[in-house]
């Protein structure tokens, strides 16, 4: 947590606007456990992580739309979902993730 | 006007507890309350009945320093998050082994606390990397400080420094308690134990010989396997069945 926290900082201080993704509920086996974060800045910057590195980019441009509407949102991840976002877990498992500006 | 991040940021750097319920769905998305231990609150969901029913929901979950989703009615789902201090790893004795373990310990997301009487063993120049090291008898040292959270290993081979940290942590709710020795020094250290009034079931809490069976040699081989065990012990409990093995399990 330090280090995101940390982070976000830097990027508040440098005026950047922050989107946070946590991981809420997860089902099967999954390589992140519930509460695990990742932290997305106006500017582009990441950190932290809400699974293997499967779902990264497209929860990056989910936190990029929340920074721009201010709008949080609830994403389902699972192994070959067919979601919008044609993205899915290789390990198997599915996990909920929320989106939300920072607040 | 103070924002939610900036309550979990500083509790976070304070090491105060704190809890964050988020409504997730089937109410007002993204409304958030702030938490703390004695019950005080910040922020609402919007709705005293649905703003009382999280706090009585998530009080518990903190105190546990527990992370979940919580259905607070058929149609309100929130996601309660506990921002709590990482636990600790109490290790009595400034042995080498205790350098290693100390150093992956921290790694893994333990404070990391050790304690001797010896000041020749517990230098800072060996323990630089150590949250904390304490110079002085390990009962004086660990008394009042141990909780559920706590773990803690006995590594010194001597009874003068082992028995007394023995005798505070089985009287402790310390949830991995740990002794270094063969099968021959653990069944010796159990007799007097159990001399001196401590039950079967007392001292079955007692992890010895210390660490998982991974055929550790070197020092730093044993704080891997002794770390492992206390890792298997949170995340498994104590009487997890030999062989339940997923890193994964949920």
């Amino acid at each position: 947590m330090h280090e995101v926290i940390e982070a976000i900082e830097r990027w508040l201080a440098r005026g950047e606007q922050v989107a946070v993704a946590t991981v809420v509920r997860a089902m099967g086996s999954s390589p992140r456990q519930v509460g695990a974060k990742m932290a997305v800045s106006s500017g582009g910057s990441m950190i932290g992580s809400v699974s293997g590195g499967c779902i990264e980019g497209a929860v990056f441009e989910a936190c990029q739309e929340a920074i721009a509407s201010g709008q949080s949102r609830l994403l389902h991840f699972g192994v070959a979902d067919e979601t919008a976002w044609e993205v899915g877990l290789a390990c198997g498992g599915s996990i909920d993730v929320f989106v939300e500006p920072l607040r | 006007m103070t924002t939610f991040y900036e309550l979990m940021r500083d509790a976070v750097r304070q090491g105060r507890p704190l809890a964050i319920v988020t409504v997730l769905a089937g109410g007002p998305v993204g409304a958030k309350l702030a938490l703390m231990q004695d019950g005080q609150t910040f922020g609402d969901l919007g709705d005293a009945g649905l703003t009382a029913q999280a706090v009585q929901a998530a009080l518990p979950l903190l105190s546990q320093g527990e992370t979940r989703t919580v259905n607070l009615t058929p149609d309100v789902t929130v996601f309660v998050e506990s921002f709590v201090p990482p636990p600790t790893l109490f290790m009595v004795g400034g042995v080498h082994i205790s350098i290693a373990l100390a150093a992956m310990a921290k790694v893994v997301g333990f404070h990391t606390v050790v304690i001797d009487a010896r000041e020749a063993f517990a230098t800072g120049e060996r323990f630089a990397h150590v949250d904390e090291l304490i110079i002085a008898w390990p009962d004086e040292a660990l008394a009042g400080r141990l909780d559920a959270r706590s773990s803690v290993a006995v590594l010194t081979h001597d009874p003068k420094l082992d028995d007394p940290a023995l005798r505070v942590a089985l009287r402790s709710p310390a949830r991995y308690i740990g002794a270094l020795g063969s099968s021959k020094t653990h069944a010796r250290r159990l007799e007097r134990l159990a001399a001196e009034g401590f039950t079967p079931a007392e001292l079955a809490r007692i992890h010895g010989p210390i660490g998982l069976p991974i055929g550790a040699k070197t020092p730093e081989e044993i704080a891997l396997s002794i770390l492992a065990e206390v890792v298997k012990v949170a995340r498994l409990g104590s009487r997890a069945e030999e062989g339940a093995s997923s890193y994964a399990t949920t």
